[in-house]
């Protein structure tokens, strides 16, 4: 008899679920129906109605779960190990979070109840609002970009309202050369033209680059700090004053917030405008890529364009929303943002207090410079400047034996570990930007510091075994030409034609 | 602080190793005069007995066991268990955009499915790995509809979702794109005529939403020839996707986009979000769909996989000049949708919208007996209808609230043309024991 | 790496084969061998005209995007439609199969412009020196 069941555990096999459908199986119960049946034709017109999608599976409640449970095995999570992607803080996802999200009275609400019947909720959206202001030192908060990158277009949409209304239009963005993408490409969709600065020999925004960049033509500069390399700007002060002196704004992506929190406060260093990435700071779950969500905060001067609507409370404790905002630059997301994710950093942010996301962002910081202590002199340091909660090293040493950045990457995951951000920014050519968080401990850091030894070794003495690597994995490297060249993105039936 | 591993001690030895004498040696980046030289102004932290204690307490503070019958692109459906519990699992939960493949295939091979899904639903030939929502979905559509058709003008429906229309506003208002509002005719579908005149060669697009939002279906074939007819691409979005189950797809009544919002395929209402959009478009227009796109290929050894594929298109390349600044998709609620629509299955996914149709008529024939009440916009419809009353809602409120009855929403909010008037969703959740109740007590005004 | 004598090149890495009126272009084995496995490639339409150095396409690889410049001010008569099905012919074959349109040449003054083979080289050494 041979065995059917030949992989192991996490290479399990498993098809698509449309592969799995049999006929006549169904993994759903519907209540009997008390109503007497439509007359389908009379309801919806007979040219309105599809018949069934034959294309649909046919699987039971078993099937279901066995399939889905074994394409999670195939995932590498927090849960399982560390996972430094640098500017990403994947940092430990706290399960009371996920308990108080999904309570039935806050998790059930509709966002169009009467407000009288949703004060716990506008409680809620409120007082979050009061923290992330505090935690940054800036005036007001909106809750309602989905995601960071919304956050961006809405902080940046904000200051061309506000220059707008000043009967100023100006044309331009300044963005450092080592900024992420969606930067660029919110400013664009806001109706900017980019303009990129090259930063200075330390990785850091050029104050002389800055003046010169720096005209009536110019709305904003677009920065974060710390920045992508890790480095705080050490001129943010002059740097913000010397924007503001010219009638420009600042822009803070606030991607990498958790290095500062308790230690600094972008409202202290100039910053006009921010958002925030829950799912990173504020330790929300990526869910494998969403959902995330990601305020702004700005100063004063940018409170009256914030999206629509605002949570306010009036003198006897009743909380309302505010809609009479005319200078507002209107709704960037359907409702008031992505509340399960905003209940889940709500209790993050109680669970730790002051105290605690001081803590966190030190033990980050900490974190990663002992990475950086014990890898010096193993990778190549392409900015030695003081780091704070991630550092970026290059593969400037492997080049010499041909190994890219990817070759290192895709060893890491025999060794168990999630690779870190790689090939960004792109001002350090092969880059490997690591971000251990807080969550990580001194354990857990050792093995992956010997991980990133082993593998220098390697690269050195037997360098073909990085190139054909993983050897551990669900699968082999997978070839991502071929998908590109020939884009197969759904599945279709065997006899049918494949797109 | 217990999320965090490395207690005092810990810490201390780590900085012996690197020489330091305290986690303040590492903080001399950050320059003197911006630090901050208190503690944040923060309630003092809290246990998890604590936090369960106040947020069942902020739970207390919104109102319980109601009767609802909101809908309004927001949509009550009865949410399978599985759900939760495969999304509760961490290698889900707990794991980031799919960067690198080898490590990712669960994430990928199920946005795959979520992808075929879409197209499936949709009648469209691609779909994207999701989007935020209904309304950003709708917004990025008609910015890739002007990328194709490099025409600035875009038609959209007033029975387009209210919230949605306003998001739409606001992206275009940037990008020097106009949009235009078309106006309903007396059955409260789009005004074909006012469609027929504003059509001109500077169209982009026409927008509509059907099931729109009031209720009816749109005449999507109709519009789809005038539109073709000048040249402009047709867009039909949904705000209550679960009527694809048996409404007649966007893609054979002849869209060249379909977006949406797919929170009625197993996602909780959440007060409004985290939803999951989604936009799928013919094969064609493929290079200009904005955000993550998943595809099939092989590894060395040749068996199939999956991998973020077509990424020029994106932000982390193409930076200004991207398709969109969108960087991930909604993969967690993509996965819900996903799980949904298989556990429902070819059988499953048609019952429940029959379902949801005979509640509704159940519900209109009831209504439509009792004289004082005036159901509008007669037409084919799946799961809303709005139903107009002789006093002003805010003198009847309280009647419902008393018994726990959240009649529908008040559309004077969105439309202010349309006074006293209520927007009702019946789904197949509403018992008939519910839906007696809400005649019972309209019947008593 | 080649560099064939019988075309003329640009500073941007496009080859240009001249037949009287009208001029052949694609990417240079240099270009193709620096974008790694080309996976796209983006035309413009026939009967679009362009400037000199006017970006007129793109190609692309798994991670990078490169902008095509049109070498000589004019007007495009035809374009490889066997790109559009096999892209990798960029990389087999850039001077042959892999052509990307053909020009109808506006001011035949321009083409004593462009680099030959030998300059072109000198132009890759140094780049790769960089």
């Amino acid at each position: 008899m041979p065995i059917r069941k030949a992989t192991p555990h996490v290479n399990q096999d498993e098809p698509l679920i449309f592969e799995r459908s049999s006929s006549g199986r169904h993994g759903y119960d519907l209540p009997r129906l008390d109503v007497p049946a439509a007359n389908l034709e009379g309801a919806l017109g007979s040219e309105n109605i599809r018949p069934e999608i034959d294309e649909f599976p046919e699987v039971s409640e078993v099937d279901v779960i066995r399939h889905f449970t074994r394409l999670s095995t195939w995932n590498h999570s927090i849960d399982t190990g560390m996972y430094p992607l640098g500017s990403c803080t994947m940092k430990y996802n706290p399960r009371i979070n996920e308990r108080v999200a999904r309570l039935e009275g806050i998790a059930g609400t509709h966002p169009l109840m009467p407000e009288s019947m949703v004060q716990g909720n506008l409680e809620i959206l409120k007082t979050i609002g009061d923290f992330l202001a505090e935690i940054t030192g800036m005036d007001a908060v909106s809750l309602q970009p989905p995601a960071g990158a919304s956050g961006e277009l809405t902080g940046v949409m904000m200051i061309r309202a506000l220059l707008f209304n000043r009967g100023n239009s100006r044309k331009r963005i300044l963005i450092p050369d080592s900024a992420h993408g969606t930067n660029p490409a919110s400013a664009a969709i806001a109706g900017y033209s980019v303009e990129t600065l090259k930063s200075d020999e330390h990785g850091c925004v050029s104050l002389e680059a800055l003046d010169r960049a720096m005209s009536d033509e110019v709305a904003a500069l677009m920065l974060t700090n710390p920045n992508t390399l890790g480095i705080f700007e050490p001129e943010i002060a002059s740097i913000t004053e010397l924007v503001h002196a010219r009638g420009g704004l600042v822009y803070m992506d606030g991607a990498n917030l958790n290095a500062l929190m308790g230690l600094t406060r972008p409202g202290d260093f100039g910053i006009d405008v921010l958002h925030m990435n829950l799912h990173k700071t504020f330790s929300t779950p990526h869910g494998g890529g969403g959902p995330g969500a990601g305020p702004v905060a700005v100063k004063k001067v940018l409170e009256p364009f914030l999206p629509l609507p605002i949570v306010e409370v009036n003198s006897t404790g009743r909380y309302y929303f505010n809609y009479d905002r005319p200078l507002s630059i209107g709704k960037v997301k359907a409702y008031y943002g992505n509340f399960g994710t905003i209940v889940r950093a709500l209790c993050y942010i109680l669970a730790n207090g002051a105290e605690g996301l001081k803590e966190a962002s030190s033990v980050a910081i900490l974190n990663a410079n002992y990475i950086k202590h014990k890898l010096r002199g193993v990778y190549d340091l392409p900015y030695d400047e003081p780091v704070l909660h991630e550092v970026v090293f290059s593969n400037k040493k492997q080049a010499m034996h041909h190994i890219t950045v990817m070759d290192i990457a895709k060893r890491l995951m025999d060794y168990g570990f999630h690779p870190p951000t790689v090939a960004f920014p792109l001002i350090v050519p092969g880059a490997l930007m690591i971000e251990p968080t807080e969550s990580e401990s001194r354990e857990e850091l050792d093995l992956f510091i010997d991980a990133m030894k082993s593998i220098a070794e390697e690269a050195e003495n037997n360098p073909d075994l990085l190139l054909h690597s993983p050897y551990t994995t669900r699968v082999k490297r997978l070839d991502e030409v071929q998908a590109a060249r020939h884009p197969i993105l759904r599945w279709r039936p065997k006899s049918s034609e494949s797109i | 602080m217990r999320y965090i591993p490395n207690s005092a001690h810990d810490q201390r030895q780590m900085l012996i190793e690197m020489g330091l004498q305290s986690i303040e040696d590492l903080l001399e980046g950050i320059p003197q005069k911006v630090r901050l030289n208190r503690l944040l102004a923060l309630p003092r932290p809290l246990s998890e007995p604590e936090l369960l204690e106040m947020f069942k307490e902020l739970e207390g503070k919104n109102a319980r066991g109601l009767l609802s019958f909101l809908g309004a692109g927001v949509n009550q459906h009865f949410i399978p268990s599985v759900i939760e519990s495969l999304v509760s699992r961490a290698e889900f939960l707990t794991s980031y955009t799919p960067y690198q493949a080898e490590i990712s295939q669960g994430t990928l091979q199920a946005i795959f499915e979520f992808q075929t899904f879409m197209c499936q639903l949709t009648g469209m030939e691609v779909s994207n790995a999701s989007m935020y929502d209904g309304s950003t979905a709708l917004a990025e559509s008609i910015l890739m509809a002007a990328r194709i058709s490099q025409r600035n003008r875009f038609l959209l429906a007033e029975t387009v979702h209210p919230e949605y229309r306003r998001v739409v506003n606001t992206y275009l208002h940037h990008q020097n794109l106009k949009v235009q509002p078309l106006g309903y005719q007396q059955d409260g579908t789009l005004d074909l005529k006012e469609l027929d005149r504003c059509l001109a060669k500077d169209v982009g697009a026409v927008m509509i939403q059907s099931p729109n939002f009031l209720g009816n279906l749109e005449s999507v074939e109709k519009v789809a020839t005038l539109a073709h007819e000048r040249g402009s691409l047709l867009i039909v979005n949904l705000a209550e996707a679960l009527a694809l189950g048996i409404v007649k797809s966007p893609g054979s009544a002849g869209a060249d986009m379909v977006c949406g919002e797919a929170q009625s395929l197993g996602v909780p209402p959440s007060f409004g979000g985290p939803h999951v959009g989604f936009l799928a478009s013919r094969e064609k227009f493929v290079r200009n769909l904005p955000g993550r796109l998943v595809g099939q290929t092989v590894d060395s050894e040749g068996r199939r996989g999956f991998v973020l594929t077509l990424s020029t298109r994106e932000q982390h390349i193409r930076r200004e000049k991207a398709t969109s600044n969108i960087c991930t998709n909604q993969s967690l609620f993509a996965l819900m949708a996903t799980i949904y629509c298989s556990l429902l299955g070819k059988k499953g996914i048609r019952e429940v919208a029959l379902q949801n149709i005979a509640k509704t008529q159940y519900a209109l024939r009831e209504l439509r007996k009792l004289a004082r009440l005036r159901v509008l916009f007669e037409g084919p419809r799946f799961n809303e209808f709005v139903l107009q009353l002789p006093q002003p809602l805010g003198s009847i409120s309280k009647r419902f609230s008393n018994e726990g009855v959240v009649p529908g929403l008040d559309l004077e909010r969105y439309f202010p043309a349309l006074s006293n008037s209520l927007l009702v969703s019946v789904t197949e959740t509403r018992s008939k024991a519910d839906i007696d109740k809400l005649v019972q007590i309209f019947s008593t005004l | 790496m080649k560099f064939p004598e019988e075309c003329l090149y640009t500073r941007q890495h496009e080859w240009v084969r001249v037949t009287e009126d009208t001029a052949l272009v694609g990417i240079t084995d240099y270009a193709q061998k620096e974008l790694g496995d080309v996976v796209f490639v983006e035309f413009p339409k026939v009967g679009d005209s362009f400037d000199t150095n006017e970006p007129f396409g793109n190609v692309e690889s798994v991670k990078a995007v490169s902008e095509v410049f049109c070498p000589l001010a004019g007007e495009v008569v035809e374009v490889n439609q066997d790109l559009v099905t096999s892209p990798e012919l960029v990389n087999t074959d850039p001077y042959g199969d892999a052509w990307f349109v053909r020009l109808k040449i506006a001011n035949p003054e321009e083409v004593k412009d462009l680099l030959n083979a030998e300059e072109y080289a000198e132009l890759v050494a140094e780049e790769s020196a960089e």
